[in-house]
């Protein structure tokens, strides 16, 4: 197990090169000057220019700039941006609690929706309810999720007025980052000593509409998986065995066919983390939500190198290593799979 | 005595078995969600082809006297602008039409692109094995890594927004999928007997990857085609949206939304409207290659 462990991370090692490499050069392509971006008008004095750019490291070879780059990344230096001025790493975790938080309850609300339905479908095979629910994952999973966010917008905020329109919280509340999750930062007990539960609730309104734009194709993905994975499991014979000594209906579906259903569905869900980032991008961009999803786009616009260079580095790393821990978690699962 | 052998010869041919199109269909017909999947692709198709006769309007030009009219249904609205006008008051309606043409196109160019790209590649890997794979799936490896909209993204960003980038960027993201269906289904052929029949005719390496491998592996290669169109028409989409796909005053129906955005509270028709349309063409081609898939693999048939 051990020797399979550590083959799955060796074989990580000229992925992540490869990744490295691939930003680094995405980046250099962009038309544009860094210098220049830096310096702004000054950049007009060549002196100062020819400093910069030897400062930048920009008058080294290639290769050299792209050895400094991967030595620097790997002892968590990613370059500082060119707007900020701070350090990309810094600026990355500032933000990634946001965009955590708002993944973890999208992903949340796609189970907590998503496998009820999957196991209604499956249970009702061929029904109207099945159809149904299945019709609606494929328009679930059809849905282009930057017009979505709109309607729920316009549904929600605009029409009914329950929702704010955008933003992490009210500009009322200062809330103190402690984990960065504002739902658990506003129940410390200084912010509800100051303002009671009020802040918690502005929280959650801010973060409803997002994760439900947000969650609605793992949901859809969820749902249709759920219910071919039950359909496969209650054709088991130990789900006639458990028929036959008499359990309830509710008892044989919810405990000995789910229980086994999960495998494939906990897999789905652990290799979404990739769809989760795409999706943060374009949530982010609707309802103004100050997560890495939007900074990535506005660095992009903005043309801010090390930031695009180094948070593309930043997640495609993490997309790559949590799927190694899906496959990982799979095999102690599923011994078949140690291969 | 005659009589019989040809009475045997009609009855034989009565029990050639159906052509491969009309079983296909004849399966494929069965899943309603399926064939009205094929309806809608059809519906779009059809206007893109007749954008130009069944728009009453030029799509780019601006009414003076005709600013943010509703549609129909709505109050205020006028028989002469079905769907209403935009903020510059351009015809809605006119706008979708030619909308559904770019969209339909760029789907249609991501599918070649993507499509041809990911066959070689999955061919070669998938025929030669060993060094040529682990390399072209190492490449596979690290696109994958990117999340799409943000490679994408990246990619629009370096050769410029417009049209033809977003195609290309989109086209891009979706090689991997191609890639690894053809050189599964190659890894399954390549040791069968009649790729080995070939080899000792003396057929060339190409020669047998594209006339004998080729034609076994297209089910899948089908299917994916399908879906990758929904992929594209979306994936594009999201580029004009984040105003790195085509450019105003296009009617890509993405750029459409974009625009419409600070008008969402006075007129919401700007919004809704073209993100049915987006919504529909995606669904469509879902729902089809749902339905292909379904009737296409043995492995599910009854």
């Amino acid at each position: 197990m051990l020797r399979f462990i550590l083959g799955k991370f060796g074989d990580l090692i000229p992925t992540l090169i490869g990744i490295s490499i691939l930003s680094f050069v995405l980046v250099r392509l962009v038309p544009g000057d860094p210098v220049m971006l830096m310096l702004g008008e000054r950049g007009a004095d060549p002196a100062l220019y020819e400093e910069m750019k030897r400062d930048m490291g920009l008058d080294l070879p290639m290769w050299k700039q792209y050895l400094n780059f991967a030595t620097d990344a790997v002892q968590g230096d990613l370059g500082t941006s060119i707007v900020s001025k701070r350090p990309v790493v810094q600026e990355f975790f500032d933000r990634f609690p946001a965009t955590l938080e708002l993944g973890v309850v999208a992903l949340i609300f796609a189970i907590l929706v998503g496998i009820p339905l999957g196991i209604i479908a499956a249970v009702k095979r061929n029904s109207f309810y099945d159809y149904f629910l299945m019709g609606g994952s494929l328009l679930g999973y059809s849905m282009p999720i930057f017009w979505w966010g709109l309607v729920l917008i316009l549904i929600f905020s605009v029409n009914l007025g329950w929702t704010p329109v955008s933003g992490r919280m009210t500009v009322m509340y200062y809330i103190e980052p402690w984990t960065g999750f504002m739902l658990i930062d506003t129940l410390t007990s200084e912010v509800r000593e100051l303002d009671g539960l009020a802040p918690f609730w502005s929280a959650l309104s801010h973060l409803i509409l997002p994760a439900i734009a947000m969650g609605t194709i793992p949901l859809a993905v969820i749902a249709r998986m759920t219910r071919s994975s039950m359909l496969e499991v209650l054709g088991e014979d130990y789900i006639r065995t458990a028929k036959a000594k008499g359990l309830s209906r509710f008892r044989t579906v919810a405990v000995h066919a789910l229980r086994n259903a999960l495998i494939p569905i906990v897999t789905i869900v652990g290799l979404m983390f990739g769809s989760i980032i795409t999706g943060a991008i374009l949530t982010e961009t609707i309802f103004s939500w100050p997560g890495i999803g939007r900074w990535l786009v506005a660095s992009i616009n903005a043309r801010d190198y090390p930031v695009i260079q180094g948070g593309v580095l930043f997640i495609a790393t993490m997309i790559v290593l949590i799927n190694v821990l899906v496959d990982l978690a799979y095999a102690v699962v599923n011994p078949k799979m140690r291969g | 005595m005659s009589d019989t052998i040809a009475l045997d010869l009609i009855d034989e041919n009565e029990h050639v078995p159906d052509s491969f199109i009309k079983e296909f269909w004849n399966h494929f017909k069965l899943n309603k969600g399926a064939v009205a999947g094929l309806g809608l692709i059809i519906v779009f198709v059809l206007i893109a082809l007749a954008a130009p006769l069944l728009a009453p309007y030029n799509p780019t030009f601006l009414q003076d006297n005709a600013l943010r009219i509703p549609p129909i249904w709505a109050e205020g609205g006028t028989w002469s602008y079905p769907l209403g006008t935009d903020d510059v008051g351009r015809d809605i309606l006119s706008r979708l039409i030619h909308g559904a043409r770019i969209s339909m196109g760029i789907g249609f160019a991501v599918v070649i692109l993507s499509l041809t790209s990911g066959l070689f590649l999955g061919l070669f890997a998938g025929y030669y094995g060993g060094k040529v794979d682990r390399l072209i799936m190492r490449f596979i490896d690290i696109v994958m890594a990117f999340p799409s909209i943000l490679l994408a993204i990246t990619v629009v960003s370096v050769m410029g927004p417009g049209i033809s980038n977003a195609i290309i960027a989109v086209a891009i993201v979706a090689i991997p999928n191609f890639t690894r269906i053809v050189r599964a289904s190659v890894m399954a052929e390549r040791k069968k007997q009649y790729v080995m029949a070939s080899k000792t005719f003396g057929a060339s390496n190409f020669r047998i990857m594209i006339f004998e491998i080729l034609p076994n592996c297209l089910a899948p290669l089908i299917v994916q085609a399908t879906l990758g169109f929904s992929d594209g028409i979306l994936n594009a989409a999201a580029l004009g949206f984040l105003g790195l796909g085509a450019q105003p005053p296009t009617p890509e129906w993405g750029t459409m939304l974009a625009d419409a955005r600070p008008f969402i509270e006075s007129s919401p028709w700007m919004v809704t409207l073209p993100g049915l349309c987006i919504l529909f063409s995606v669904l469509g081609f879902n729902l089809f290659g749902d339905g292909l898939r379904d009737a296409l693999d043995p492995r599910l048939k009854k």
